[in-house]
């Protein structure tokens, strides 16, 4: 978190009250509120009316899926379609797995190309195959784990050629790319805190007025009758600190993050060690791959042992998505873009950020080869070592068990 | 030493990991994924993978202040224990996955991984304890706590896989490792001790079978071959088993009958009354001694089940590599396929997996 955001959440964590009441103290939090949302508003290029405060981006992205599905199925029933990209964040991939499961949805994926982009093309398909069925068109601004950017903007206008609304999670295109509301053409849009140095537990869903949401949370009928709750008016505060700092320096800190972005690529494919960069990737290009993002695809290696070794050395990464009990999963993302289970299970994320300096980026790749070799080498251990034979010849001992006849002959012998 | 700590997510793995760590060692706790399909919160405490458990696990490692990591064995698991449990039931055989565990999974693909990951070892929650003799050898011997001793599922390993296996509980009781952990502020110390097949969660190990093998229906004989009843499948049944038999006893004489013998090839079970159930000698495959093979009849202990007792024995390695085992008293309920653990003392010697067990006298 941003040391000017913990100030802001400290002073106003200690002096005001619910920004709902009518008192004094009320009236102060709400002032703070109104006041972090004209500023949150007014540095997306959006209007403070259309700043619905959530307890992050998971919830503002079940809440533009599943309160867009209701309000456009109530409003026509045969609305029952959700056209969404295949490699979604599971906070929007599980709502419309959801819907499907148990209210009757259907859903178009649309499957990103090997570069880890998605093709308006596919979107008139999906559409023009029955326009007057889908209920909402969802498509990432960046994706969270091979950072590629998508051209939201022209896929909204597509949407909006057939009246559908459009959402989009910008949650990891938030920190380095220009990210207007207006201007973008989004109807519904994700943010969320604590990945732009602002608290964890608060996020963003920009919802253009007019557009109709039924609520996932009813209760008090705070935040337009859309999100009941009372607001963390300490939380909300030090989320317009952290969005007008990022709206404010973003761009210059993407080309000094890009710049070590291409230093660590260049240095690993540099290895010679069959190392390939996952996802559109241009030198000091950071308007088709987000400038924080590497993701590298390491041949014969599994992840757990990557993630153990570069871990020990002191490179903090990760390896795609871990299930709940923590056990490495094969990347969704991968899969949706055609890489086979095998590579996607060798895949290696390092994010670089606003701490991240050249020195790090240098003995992140002074430690590959040395981690990569013995990942190799458990990963060997693991299939083909010599226990793994003992264990296959004794699975295939000769048959252990004695004629009937015989065992009764001794027996009675 | 840099150690891996196997942590189950239970009190046991869970203390010994802390043992380890108070001993100076560099230790990383790692829960091993062992099912395939995705993790459930389940509420009784097992010493498979649960959500629950590798939460569990990961409480501990945290207070430990040590890395922890989720190694994924489900694959080799299955292949190896899961597959090998039903294949061994199918053959008639009443196979130990635990014993399979150990000599497959923790102390060959985890210690093969560790190894080369540039671990020295791996440390379990298991009561058992390595001795270290001058000469560098090392010797496993039956824990402190004879309650709690797991050497019999431990016997497998050969001597390099002892040298990558520390058992920090060896030297204590159970109830000291339960107060250890309440002292060291482990949310697992009042976990109730996992029991039978990890990957079977309801127990019910002839169901878990039938929905694999599908049934098979034959018949149960008399030791004569009269047929004496039907059954669904003769991998339900196990050598020395008494309940769950289907016959109707009041039309024999009324003495109970067990199990004799599971014939899967003729697809039929003998049964016979517990007299026929003695055996004194057993025939051994694939014996692995923990060091010198004995180069000719030895007056050893063998232990044939877990929890079983040790009876005074001969053991004879025989010249195409095998075991034969004579014991000094009858034995009932020896099922083929179970391990036979041989004992000088407290010390294990070797084992074998048995083929045949047959009365002679």
């Amino acid at each position: 978190m941003l040391p000017e955001a913990i100030a802001v959440f400290c002073e106003t964590a200690a002096t005001v009250g619910n920004p709902s009441s009518v008192h004094t103290s009320g009236r102060a939090a709400r002032a703070v509120v109104e006041e972090s949302r004209e500023r949150i508003a007014e540095a997306l290029g959006a209007r403070p009316s259309e700043v619905i405060f959530t307890s992050g981006g998971t919830e503002a992205n079940n809440l533009a899926v599943k309160g867009t599905y209701a309000a456009r199925r109530a409003a026509d029933p045969r609305r029952t379609r959700i056209i969404a990209s295949g490699f979604e964040h599971h906070a929007v991939l599980d709502p419309i797995e959801h819907l499907v499961g148990t209210e009757g949805a259907a859903v178009t994926w649309l499957e990103p190309d090997r570069d880890g982009h998605i093709h308006p093309e596919d979107l008139i398909v999906a559409i023009e195959a029955d326009d007057s069925d889908v209920a909402l068109v969802s498509v990432m601004w960046a994706n969270n784990e091979v950072g590629t950017v998508q051209p939201v903007a022209e896929l909204a206008a597509l949407a909006h050629e057939h009246a559908i609304p459009f959402h989009t999670d910008a949650v990891q295109a938030m920190p380095t790319l220009p990210v207007d509301f207006a201007s973008s053409g989004a109807d519904l849009l994700t943010l969320t805190g604590h990945k732009i140095g602002g608290p964890v537990g608060i996020g963003v869903l920009l919802a253009r007025r007019g557009l109709s949401l039924v609520p996932l949370v009813h209760g008090g009928g705070q935040e337009r009758q859309i999100r009941s709750g009372t607001l963390d008016a300490a939380a909300i505060a030090a989320l317009a600190v952290a969005v007008e700092r990022t709206a404010r320096h973003r761009d210059l800190e993407a080309r000094r993050v890009a710049v070590l972005r291409d230093r660590l690529i260049e240095g690993a494919l540099g290895l010679g060690l069959g190392i390939a960069v996952t996802g559109t990737w241009r030198p000091g290009d950071i308007t088709r791959r987000v400038a924080g993002n590497v993701h590298l695809t390491v041949p014969g290696c599994e992840g757990d042992s990557l993630l153990y070794l570069l871990d020990a050395a002191g490179v903090e990464c990760s390896t795609g998505s871990a299930c709940q009990a923590g056990v490495p999963q094969p990347s969704h993302v991968l899969l949706a873009m055609g890489y086979p289970e095998a590579q996607a299970r060798g895949a290696l994320r390092l994010t670089l950020g606003h701490t991240t300096t050249a020195e790090d980026v240098d003995a992140a790749v002074a430690a590959l080869p040395g981690v990569i070799e013995r990942a190799r080498r458990a990963s060997g251990a693991g299939r083909t070592g010599r226990r793994a034979r003992v264990a296959a010849s004794l699975g295939g001992a000769a048959p252990l068990h004695p004629t009937g006849s015989d065992a009764r002959a001794s027996r009675s012998a | 030493m840099r150690v891996v700590a196997a942590m189950s997510g239970g009190v046991d793995s869970a203390v010994a990991a802390a043992r380890m760590v108070d001993a100076g060692h560099e230790v990383v706790g790692v829960h091993l994924a062992l099912s395939r399909s995705a993790p459930t919160l389940r509420e009784s405490a097992r010493g498979c993978c649960t959500l629950e458990d590798a939460g569990d696990a990961r409480r501990v490692a945290d207070r430990l202040g040590i890395p922890f990591y989720v190694w994924d064995f489900a694959d080799r698991f299955a292949e190896e224990v899961v597959e090998d449990f039903v294949a061994e039931y199918a053959a008639g055989r009443t196979p130990n996955p635990c014993l399979r565990c150990n000599e497959r999974i923790k102390f060959a693909a985890l210690l093969d991984r560790a190894w080369a990951l540039g671990f020295d070892a791996v440390a379990t929650g298991h009561y058992a304890r390595i001795v270290e003799r001058a000469d560098g050898g090392r010797e496993l011997h039956r824990a402190a706590d004879a309650a709690k001793d797991q050497s019999y599922v431990l016997g497998v390993l050969d001597a390099e896989q002892l040298g990558g296996a520390l058992f920090p509980l060896g030297g204590s009781v159970k109830a000291q490792v339960r107060a250890e952990a309440a002292d060291r502020g482990f949310s697992v110390a009042a976990k109730p001790d996992s029991h039978d097949v990890c990957f079977i969660p309801d127990g019910d190990t002839r169901a878990f079978l039938a929905e694999r093998l599908g049934e098979r229906a034959g018949e149960i004989v008399d030791p004569s071959g009269e047929v004496v009843g039907e059954h669904r499948g003769s991998y339900g049944f196990t050598v020395g088993q008494r309940r769950g038999l289907g016959l109707d006893r009041s039309a024999q004489d009324g003495t109970p009958r067990y199990v004799l013998q599971v014939d899967a090839a003729a697809n039929r079970v003998v049964v016979g009354t517990e007299d026929l159930l003695g055996v004194d000698e057993i025939t051994g495959v694939e014996p692995r001694w923990c060091g010198e093979a004995p180069a000719g009849p030895t007056a050893l202990g063998a232990q044939v089940r877990a929890h079983g007792e040790e009876v005074p024995a001969t053991a004879y390695p025989t010249r195409d590599g095998g075991l034969v085992v004579r014991l000094a008293r009858t034995v009932r309920g020896v099922a083929p396929g179970q391990g036979v653990v041989l004992y000088d003392g407290t010390r294990v010697v070797g084992s074998a997996t048995i083929a045949a067990a047959t009365r002679t006298r």
